[in-house]
């Protein structure tokens, strides 16, 4: 167990190391930082004495390990809009993405394991199709797409829902939506697949013989077994919703890390993309490093492999 | 009829391939039996299955679309006409290539759509094609290499899988710059891991078979034995998982044409298109109707052969798929 740790904790320092030098090499990918934070045409000088006060003159590898110090203090430079430190801009969008994520992250769990086990209990039988068809197509509507056409059908139609903003309860219902329909088919997916495999083990047999009623059998007995494969899916679903929350972000006007970080490409706000990179990656980062240990405690054979 | 495996005496069924591709990370296709036997059976299949049948021909009529007339459009998807501004579609009143509709400026609708369809599917095959060449050849490398190469690459591909695509997209075209080859970069670089884990899981236990061994042991150097030995076997994996791929790039590339990070004027995708028509998403909801339904249907397709695909490789449910679609009779290339 300690070894599966240790190696685990070690994976995830590595993969964190290779994302900061990711966030750091960002800022010469267009040549120079100077490029990035000085407006254009400003004499040769000021560049020089920019390069000089950030140590962009130094050699390369001491930039880096610059870099990661001031990363270690969570200090990404100032956003060159507010002058706000960057960090803080992000931190301060972090709340609002993260309520809206989990909650559509649990509705689409809820509804996408329930769709997946009814349509294992008779594999390519009417509901099994129904329901494979379904999900496949909610994986297959673009996110962007579907927020537009809620919006159309539900505000502009009907006029039951707003277009934008955080009013009231009504407000929630399109942009978690626009979140959680995507998820909902992965997730089905994997549940029927999982749920397919832990219905023919012989213990269900077993239990069938029993009497027990086949919805027992799939929710209460079968499902145990198949959430294994399940959770890690779940988990992978944590970086698409990150690129739902942009799409929300732009399409209902709602606030959080999505929204900072469109907005800072629009004002070329290097610091604040920086910073919003680093801490989203960590976050997921994190996520996983989470889910992987609750995993192998769950499952012990993961450990030994 | 347990499994159609066991009844092909003759095929044989390479361990490390013949798990299913649902649910297993190494994501093995059968695809690499010589004998066409199971190919001809799922041909078959397929052609008993209505809705897969019509995504597989939209998909191919689409890229004929693609590669044939649609460059025929270029022009005329660019025709600004201000008497047809905002023209409603369905109408043959104004010419057929009118019938979807209008743009803003008076562009064919269609035209549009004909000429996003080229350019849709150009980026899509051009990230499938790049991100799976360099993917697997990294794979193979490191799976044949193993040692700390090995670990730090696969290390490197926990990092782009855990960084979200749009967030890559943000970072690099903020500091590249929008256009369609980074466009292409950044999207194959985020779909690099997929071939990158495969190939290498593959390829790391292919090298310890006999036939590897055999080589080796001949005097073949790690080149040769790579390109000839290994390759060939990882091949077809790719292949699939390639196919498999297409609707989410699809996906994920229209994502970033509708945020701008992705085509901009005059060059059009699907995305782009959406984008445009979310201005004037109360006065002509076609404009946004139409591509975006252009999308989902071929996202769709792909996705229902992805599944197909996945059924088939999987000998848990392939058998049981085969039995219920095949009557009796007619499964004689099984059953001998």
């Amino acid at each position: 167990m300690w070894a599966f740790l240790g190696k685990r904790l070690l994976y995830s320092a590595m993969a964190l190391i290779g994302l900061t030098f990711a966030v750091f090499v960002l800022a010469f990918l267009s040549g120079s930082p100077a490029r990035l934070y000085l407006p254009e045409g400003v004499p040769q000088s000021t560049i020089d004495l920019f390069n000089k006060q950030h140590g962009y003159d130094l050699p390369f590898y001491q930039q880096f390990v610059n870099f990661m110090l001031s990363v270690l203090h969570f200090d990404f430079g100032q956003s060159l809009v507010d002058g706000r430190p960057a960090s803080t801009v992000i931190l301060d969008a972090f709340p609002d993405t993260i309520v809206i994520s989990v909650i559509a992250l649990f509705i689409s769990t809820a509804i996408g394991v329930t769709l997946g086990c009814i349509a294992a209990m008779k594999p390519f039988g009417a509901a099994d199709k129904t329901i494979t068809f379904v999900t496949l197509g909610a994986g297959s509507f673009p996110d962007f797409w579907l927020a537009l056409m809620g919006v159309l059908f539900f505000s502009v139609q009907l006029r039951i829902l707003p277009t934008s903003g955080q009013s009231g309860l009504s407000s929630w219902v399109l942009p978690v939506a626009t979140l959680a329909i995507a998820p909902i088919g992965s997730l089905a997916q994997v549940a029927r697949g999982a749920m397919v495999d832990s219905l023919s083990a012989g213990y269900i047999q077993s239990a069938r013989a029993r009497g027990y009623s086949k919805w027992r059998l799939t929710f209460r007995h079968a499902l145990k077994n198949a959430a294994l494969p399940i959770i890690p899916v779940a988990g992978n679903q944590a970086a698409r919703l990150f690129n739902g929350t942009v799409i929300v972000s732009i399409i209902f006007a709602w606030p959080g890390i999505g929204a900072v970080m469109v907005a800072s490409v629009g004002n070329r706000d290097f610091p604040v993309l920086q910073a919003g990179v680093f801490l989203v990656g960590v976050s997921i980062l994190l996520l996983n490093l989470v889910l992987d240990l609750t995993y192998s405690f769950v499952d012990p054979r993961i450990r030994v492999s | 009829m347990k499994n159609l495996h066991d009844l092909t005496p003759g095929l044989v069924v390479d361990d490390s391939t013949a798990s299913g591709l649902l649910g297993d990370p190494t994501l093995g296709g059968s695809f690499d039996t010589k004998s066409g036997t199971l190919k001809w059976v799922r041909l078959r299949v397929l052609l008993k299955m209505p809705v897969q049948l019509t995504a597989a021909l939209w998909l191919v009529s689409l890229v004929v679309v693609a590669l044939t007339i649609a460059p025929l459009f270029e022009t005329a998807a660019n025709v600004q006409n201000l008497e047809v501004r905002f023209l409603a579609p369905f109408s043959l009143d104004h010419g057929w290539l009118n019938v979807l509709g209008a743009d803003g400026l008076g562009r064919s609708e269609l035209g549009q759509l004909i000429v996003g369809t080229r350019t849709s599917f150009l980026i899509a095959g051009g990230v499938v094609v790049v991100s799976a060449t360099i993917g697997s050849a990294i794979g193979m490398l490191c799976g044949y290499a193993g040692g700390w190469v090995d670990a730090s690459l696969m290390r490197l591909a926990d990092v782009i899988v855990a960084l979200p695509t749009l967030l890559l997209a943000l970072a690099v075209l903020f500091v590249l710059g929008t256009s369609i080859i980074n466009l292409v970069i950044v999207l194959a670089l985020s779909r690099l891991p997929v071939y990158m884990r495969t190939a290498e899981a593959q390829t790391r236990s292919l090298r310890e078979r006999t036939f590897v061994e055999a080589s080796r042991s001949l005097g073949a150097s790690s080149r040769r034995i790579i390109v000839k030995d290994i390759a060939p076997l990882v091949l077809p994996t790719v292949l699939t998982l390639a196919m498999l791929e297409l609707a989410g790039v699809i996906l994920a590339a229209a994502g970033l044409s509708f945020l701008g990070l992705g085509l901009q004027r005059p060059d059009v995708d699907w995305g782009t298109l959406v984008a445009d028509g979310r201005s004037y998403l109360t006065v002509a909801w076609w404009l946004t109707v139409f591509p975006g339904f252009a999308i989902a249907l071929t996202a769709l397709a792909g996705n229902l052969l992805a599944n197909w695909v996945r059924a088939m490789g999987d000998p848990n449910q392939s058998g049981r798929l085969v039995a219920k679609i095949m009557p009796k009779g007619n499964r004689e290339p099984v059953d001998k």
